[in-house]
């Protein structure tokens, strides 16, 4: 089957694989939006993968004696994991050359990252590996804050979001920072924006990335109930919310263009996205914080006019 | 064997290049830059079948080190300095990746004041890491070294990377006479790499580097690096003594040099050692009973072959080329922490010289010794010494003198009538 018709198989939830590739029981919290997405992603990249991580939430997955991988994994810090992925694709290219083992010995590497790392001191590491045309899949799960910490204010938290570090009346006073665009100015193989509660989409962007080479990246909205405030049972449901209002826009980017992926028309109003989190509910109550909820809807409504 | 004229950084990559390197991962720095350089040469023209990749960091370089040695490529790579530091958390890292590979620090000392010229600032603030370390004092060591550091640190009983150091500028660009190993018979010494357990392979899942809860398991797998460090020890030994046999040349772990009959003896590490010897040759044409000391292995510290090597020495004149702020000289410490209890332990005087690349001669080391003499006779270790002579000082008042000049004179050439400088 050829790589266009493998991802347009893809259409519905009976086409998704249910390989249960990873097991159950690891540390992550209950509802957990990243380990969602990450579940979805490596039952379509399968196991022949070594996922090199960086210092986060997920760093917790393999706990020794115990880890869910049926694949591979190595945990390196918290800056670096690109390079650690380089490393290992280097080494298995090698090791191919030079025949000390066979072509089916060879993995997939995957870096798999927090928006911490990814937006923090990981950020030159994973700019350097883009440029090197690194042939690797990275997934950044972004719960929008250093949330294996307790939720402190990372560059990717959204404008007026409380953290454990903005605690003020009108929360974060920064905006979100743009790592689609940062990645794809860097114009790799591709980029794409995904999230659990769409898994036909990620399945397919998945599926997609699987079959291109070179650098290959992808970014999850990961709702986090302890760190957002809400209930892990409505993980889904804040994650469809935010699609639908278009504050997490299903997009992707390759060779030069960024399209959407999946639109929902007429998007909700924002709000309904964010009256459903804690973090939010200072926009509220005690009175409704108009200016900051118009400044959040004309954002999204700008950036959704930007992308076709 | 061939011999040749070599600098130190030519020496270390030829190290790499008859180790078989497979994996060069690089980020230039001053002085070692011209080691990457070269191998990236070789590896161009195909002398060396291997890969070398540019990282944009050296804690991404050491982290891909690392991981392509935990893959099961024999890895090669180097820094100086700054570069260390900067590196310093993934040096802890992989060492507990129990991955093997050599790393080679051209010693530069680390800002501030930022510099270029040499001392072990850098390379002694890698003691912990659990790196093997090994100092050259010249480029023929420098080459021989990096051989026996990949047989100890791929040794099934080790498995923990080692770190060769040179001494930037006094090693790195001074080039001396060197007989390369034949390459074949380097290849037959090194052995091809075997990556035991430590791999990644499609057919053999495996999780590295994962995530402990609680002192029990940290402390039992730290516990097995310190001891396979101190295996090290033993195994640097068979090697060292193979090595001999294929060569004619023998490293100990502890050099000494006219030491049987010493009352006096320098202990310290790397190229200075090469002055020293000039200092022990000259006060012995006057009679005094001086001799040297100096570790090639650093870690494992080698305590034993030291106390059996000191015991019943008058005293020690130890000379840092570093220093711990608010403690003083760090090999002064180890040695201390060594010969402590130690039945005919000598007197230690610390000497702390050579700081970024300030001269220690061999009039200085004979006053040096001199001193130590005079201690051990009086039976008390003198106050630790900053070596500085009146004539640095003088020339560091004039620059002084020159940035006062420059900021209240220079800068300020329109000063109101009476304002006067001190």
């Amino acid at each position: 089957m050829s790589d266009a018709s493998e991802v347009a198989r893809i259409r519905r939830m009976q086409d998704l694989p249910s390989t249960h590739l990873l097991g159950s029981g690891t540390s992550m919290c209950a509802g957990c939006g990243g380990l969602g997405a990450f579940r979805e992603l490596y039952e379509v990249l399968g196991e022949r993968s070594v996922v090199v991580n960086a210092a986060g939430c997920m760093s917790l997955l393999a706990t020794y004696p115990f880890t869910p991988f049926r694949g591979s994994w190595l945990y390196t810090a918290m800056a670096s994991a690109p390079a650690g992925a380089q490393g290992v694709r280097d080494a298995l290219d090698i090791l191919v050359a030079k025949r000390r083992i066979a072509a089916e010995e060879d993995l997939r590497v995957v870096v798999l990252t927090g928006d911490g790392a990814a937006c923090g001191m990981g950020l030159s590491a994973t700019s350097a590996a883009i440029d090197r045309g690194l042939d690797f899949i990275y997934l950044c799960y972004d719960n929008e804050g250093y949330g294996n910490t307790g939720q402190q204010t990372s560059a990717s938290t959204p404008h007026g979001a409380r953290t454990a570090t903005d605690r003020g009346p009108r929360g974060y006073p920064g905006v979100k920072k743009d790592l689609f665009a940062i990645w794809a100015a860097h114009r790799p193989a591709y980029v794409a924006t995904i999230i659990a509660a769409e898994p036909v989409d990620l399945a397919r962007k998945v599926e997609k990335a699987k079959r291109m080479k070179g650098p290959r990246l992808l970014i999850a909205l990961a709702p986090c109930p302890p760190g957002w405030g809400f209930d892990p049972k409505d993980t889904i449901e804040i994650g469809r919310l935010a699609v639908r209002t278009g504050v997490w826009p299903l997009k992707e980017y390759a060779n030069g263009r960024v399209v959407h992926t999946k639109r929902y028309e007429p998007r909700l109003p924002v709000e309904q996205y964010l009256a459903r989190q804690r973090r939010f509910a200072h926009l509220f109550e005690p009175r409704r914080d108009e200016e900051t909820l118009a400044a959040i809807q004309r954002a999204v409504d700008e950036n959704s006019a930007r992308v076709e | 064997m061939s011999r040749t004229l070599l600098s130190g950084n030519a020496a270390v990559a030829w190290g790499a290049r008859l180790a078989g390197a497979d994996y060069v991962p690089a980020f230039p720095i001053t002085p070692q830059t011209e080691i990457i350089e070269t191998l990236a040469g070789w590896i161009a023209t195909g002398e060396l079948d291997a890969r070398t990749v540019m990282f944009e960091s050296e804690h991404s370089m050491l982290t891909a080190a690392g991981a392509a040695a935990a893959t099961g490529v024999r890895v090669f790579t180097a820094t100086s300095s700054q570069g260390l530091l900067y590196a310093m958390e993934m040096l802890y890292a992989v060492a507990g990746w129990r991955a093997p590979f050599v790393l080679v620090n051209v010693s530069r000392a680390v800002a501030a004041p930022i510099t270029l010229h040499s001392d072990h600032g850098d390379v002694l603030a890698a003691r912990d890491t659990g790196f093997l370390q090994l100092h050259a004092a010249t480029c023929q060591e420098a080459v021989d070294l990096v051989l026996l550091a990949y047989r100890v640190a791929e040794d099934p009983r080790v498995r923990l990377p080692a770190l060769v150091n040179l001494d930037g500028f006094l090693l790195s660009f001074t080039r001396e006479p060197v007989d390369l190993p034949e390459a074949e018979a380097a290849r037959r010494f090194v052995g091809p790499f075997e990556p035991g357990a430590v791999s990644f392979r499609a057919s053999r899942p495996v999780s590295q580097a994962v995530a402990v809860l609680g002192g029990g398991p940290y402390s039992y797998f730290r516990y097995e690096m310190h001891r396979a460090a101190e295996h090290a020890a033993v195994v640097f030994a068979e090697v060292a003594a193979a090595f001999a046999a294929e060569t004619g040349r023998a490293y100990d772990a502890v050099e000494c040099y006219r030491c049987d009959d010493a009352e006096v003896v320098f202990f310290l590490i790397g190229s200075l050692s090469t002055t020293a010897k000039d200092a022990v040759d000259r006060l012995r044409e006057a009679r005094a009973r001086v001799g040297l000391v100096r570790p090639r292995l650093l870690r494992p510290f080698p305590a034993e072959a030291l106390r059996r090597a000191l015991a019943g020495k008058s005293a020690v004149a130890v000379v840092d080329q570093d220093l711990s702020i608010g403690m003083g000289g760090v090999l002064h410490s180890e040695l201390a922490a060594a010969l402590y209890g130690l039945a005919g332990a000598p007197l230690l005087a610390s000497f702390v010289g050579g700081l970024g690349g300030r001269h220690v001669g061999v009039d200085e080391l004979c006053a040096i010794a001199d001193e130590a003499l005079a201690a051990s006779r009086a039976g008390r270790s003198p106050a630790p010494r900053l070596l500085y002579t009146e004539t640095e000082l003088r020339e560091v008042r004039k620059l002084q003198a020159i940035a006062h000049g420059e900021r209240h004179e220079v800068a300020q050439p329109a000063k109101p009538a009476g304002d006067t400088d001190e």
